[in-house]
């Protein structure tokens, strides 16, 4: 009888397949703090989770937040299992080419990282460099880099643009090692199986603060080029679709699109960052 | 230490709803894979020979590909044939399939072409004699597939289904691509959460090893019981 | 199905898959001396090393091996002690962690397959020996292990092809195995199903092989 009612109760608590298409589905990972992280509870907290929840209420639609690992986002977009990604997802030419985004909505540079007594502190290069500029001081920078990087291990995440900018021969060729989760960058800089570390500056600091570890950024601060142009909303493109599926697809990209103005219009994008990153990361 | 109490600040809790979901999508895949098995192994057994080249890519494949990949193809793959077939039907909307859905079949696929191999081997160690006896009392095919070969073959199936189970269980670690909270998938968080991964994952075996301890003591009790009479 | 994708990756996953087999083969020749090992220890009449073997081959056979190699690569890597050890020349690589996953997780396995073959050996054997005269220890080397070997070739085949699919788990800790590699094609593809589709089928060959090389074993040895 129990075994019955249980196996019941299973059944009816997960066989649920719903098709609910008045909800917008985001995307999160959930493991890139302070972009989107865990907190203790099981909840999904951070700077993208409350904007996301801020954007539904501008568009007037209900919104779930789906948690989805880094390395299965924009297929899993693709196979609808989410509507949008909000992941600290950088807009590139290279993922241009599979999904759409949203105009920008935060932007912040990216920058290597190592422990304290590493023999790349104290490396001679600006303080940043825009890669999409180009000219002599970003040349000698990456120059310098090149020199400094060789024969390192230099750590980074699965498909992000920190690794793109690893393998793209700007810097020459490096040994670079790739983890599924920022988290496990992080893990790995500190146990000193990396040498050095490159993903987003608030990454490290973030991780810094909160472990009390002595990890300190070096090098120039890098944007544009690899970088992309800034942080967006991921969704699919609706062309390869077409239909009224197409066409849901649209409204969504221009639904966002206001959201994020009128987030932009009234501070909250700005306010958000402040309390996430420490400074005003918006755009 | 504090880290595994229960509540707001401590990932007790967490990992108590992690370890009953890690059983519940076990049950789950061992329940769908019997199924699978169900099917594929009359396939197998079949004298026509396509029908056992059906059932054999399937034990095959699944038996020869990383679980890893199987569940990777079913999560991406899975979908996308879900939205293939409903739109043959005239369905053009989204659908959308649960963790808790995609984790149970994934494993389940895998846990099923074991199952067939185990209900395979049970069939063919019944006594040739007992499918003579049944023709000659003049049953009928589905008789006795159901009251004489089906009881026996669960019978001599238990030993070999504990292994079954026991791969099941494990598998469960792998399907965190489907973002369902198992043990590895809480284990995982909070070691990234709290940047203590040794503590973490040492706390994780330990729950597989009381889930697997558990269950081969009910498995052993199941053994004794249906082989009274024996 | 993306051709162009399929031609182009099948050549970096093929040369991807000497890694997988060179992980496959170096946790296997280690695995096979511990399980060896422990097989042993639980047949002798020692009580507690029997318990200590026992132990081992129910902790490894009881937890998911990515559990293992976690703890192993992850929460090793975090301890300060460890890492000032002589251990972390080892432990700081993750083809070593890897490696030792593999063969402690294949050994306990092998023990068990092992052990049971040994307890099945028929005691007219190490009987007629002993009348011959044969030394105890000849009888152990000469007749009970090669015996133990020939049975549990079938079993072992198995372990084989369930390591092989294990070291998949390879990619977990950064290393461009088979598996790796084809996540890393999918990071910048974002293809799935054609590059896991080839890989699949990569490791399906893999397995034939093994397959079928210890089914030619099997006969060769056959009594």
């Amino acid at each position: 009888m129990i075994k019955k009612f249980s196996i019941g109760l299973l059944f009816s608590l997960f066989l649920t397949i719903s098709a609910n298409a008045d909800k917008i589905r985001i995307g999160t990972e959930g493991a890139y703090p302070p972009w989107n992280s865990k907190d203790a509870s099981g909840k999904l907290i951070g700077f993208e989770v409350e904007l996301a929840w801020a954007l539904c209420r501008y568009i007037g639609q209900q919104c779930e937040i789906v948690e989805q690992d880094w390395d299965g986002m924009i297929p899993a977009l693709q196979m609808r299992k989410f509507d949008a990604i909000m992941a600290g997802m950088s807009i590139t030419d290279e993922r241009k080419k599979v999904i759409t985004f949203s105009q920008g909505y935060a932007d912040e540079v990216a920058s290597l990282a190592v422990m304290k007594g590493s023999d790349l502190e104290g490396m001679d290069t600006p303080e940043g460099i825009n890669l999409s500029l180009g000219g002599g001081s970003v040349n000698k920078a990456l120059k310098t880099l090149t020199g400094a990087l060789a024969g390192k291990t230099v750590c980074t995440q699965t498909g992000t643009i920190h690794q793109n900018f690893l393998e793209s021969g700007d810097v020459g060729k490096v040994n670079v090692r790739t983890y599924k989760t920022q988290d496990d960058v992080n893990l790995d800089l500190a146990s000193g199986r990396c040498d050095v570390a490159l993903a987003a500056a608030v990454a490290f600091t973030d991780y810094a603060e909160k472990s009390g570890k002595p990890v300190i950024l070096v090098g120039p601060t890098f944007s544009g080029g690899a970088f992309g142009n800034g942080v967006g909303v991921g969704l699919r493109q609706a062309s390869q679709l077409g239909g009224t599926l197409g066409e849901r697809d649209a409204q969504l990209l221009n639904k966002f699109n206001k959201a994020i103005d009128q987030a932009r219009k009234d501070g909250v994008i700005s306010r958000l960052a402040i309390k996430h990153f420490g400074f005003d990361a918006s755009m | 230490m504090e880290l595994l109490l229960f509540g707001k600040t401590g990932w007790g809790d967490e990992l108590l709803i992690a370890t009953l979901m890690t059983l519940a999508v076990s049950i789950a895949a061992m329940f769908i894979g019997f199924i699978f098995a169900l099917i594929f192994t009359p396939l197998k057994l079949s004298k026509n020979k396509f029908l056992n080249i059906i059932a054999n890519f399937y034990t095959t494949v699944i038996r020869g590909v990383p679980e890893l990949l199987v569940i990777y193809l079913f999560f991406f793959g899975g979908s996308s044939a879900i939205m293939f077939v409903a739109s043959v039907f005239g369905y053009n909307d989204y659908i959308e399939i649960n963790a808790f859905i995609t984790g149970a079949f994934s494993i389940g696929i895998i846990s099923g072409a074991y199952s067939t191999e185990v209900f395979r081997g049970a069939i063919q160690s019944i006594d040739k004699g007992q499918f003579e006896a049944s023709n000659v009392l003049g049953f009928n095919k589905v008789t006795r597939f159901y009251k004489i070969i089906l009881p026996q073959m669960l019978r001599l199936s238990i030993p070999n289904l504990s292994n079954v189970w026991q791969i099941t269980l494990k598998d469960t670690s792998l399907i965190s691509v489907t973002g369902l909270v198992e043990i590895m998938r809480q284990s995982y968080i909070a070691a990234g959460s709290t940047r203590d991964p040794l503590l973490f994952y040492t706390v994780a075996a330990v729950l597989y090893l009381i889930l697997t301890f558990l269950s081969m003591k009910i498995i052993n009790k199941m053994e004794v019981k249906y082989n009274k009479g024996y | 199905m993306d051709i162009e994708l399929i031609l182009n990756s099948f050549p970096k996953l093929l040369s991807a898959s000497v890694t997988t087999l060179k992980l496959l083969s170096v946790s296997m020749i280690i695995g096979l001396f511990i399980g060896l090992f422990f097989a042993i220890m639980r047949i002798k009449n020692n009580i507690f090393l029997g318990k200590l073997a026992y132990a081992y081959s129910y902790i490894f056979r009881g937890t998911p091996l990515l559990v293992q190699i976690f703890i192993i690569y992850y929460g090793f890597g975090q301890v300060e002690y460890i890492r000032e050890s002589f251990l972390w020349v080892i432990l700081k690589e993750p083809y070593w962690c890897a490696i030792i996953a593999f063969a402690l997780n294949t050994g306990a396995y092998t023990s068990e397959i092992l052990r049971s073959a040994f307890q099945t050996i028929k005691p007219g054997f190490i009987e007629a020996g002993k009348s011959l005269g044969v030394p105890n220890k000849i009888i152990f080397y000469k007749i009970q292990i090669p015996i133990a070997i020939r049975q549990s070739l079938p079993a072992y085949g198995n372990e084989i092809i369930l390591m092989l699919k294990g070291t998949s788990l390879a990619s977990t800790v950064t290393l461009m195995d088979l598996t790796g590699v084809a996540k890393f094609i999918i990071s910048t593809t974002f293809k799935p199903i054609e590059v896991f589709i080839i890989a699949g089928s990569i490791y399906l060959f893999i397995t034939f092989i093994i397959h079928n090389l210890i089914k030619a074993l099997e006969k060769k040895y056959s009594f």
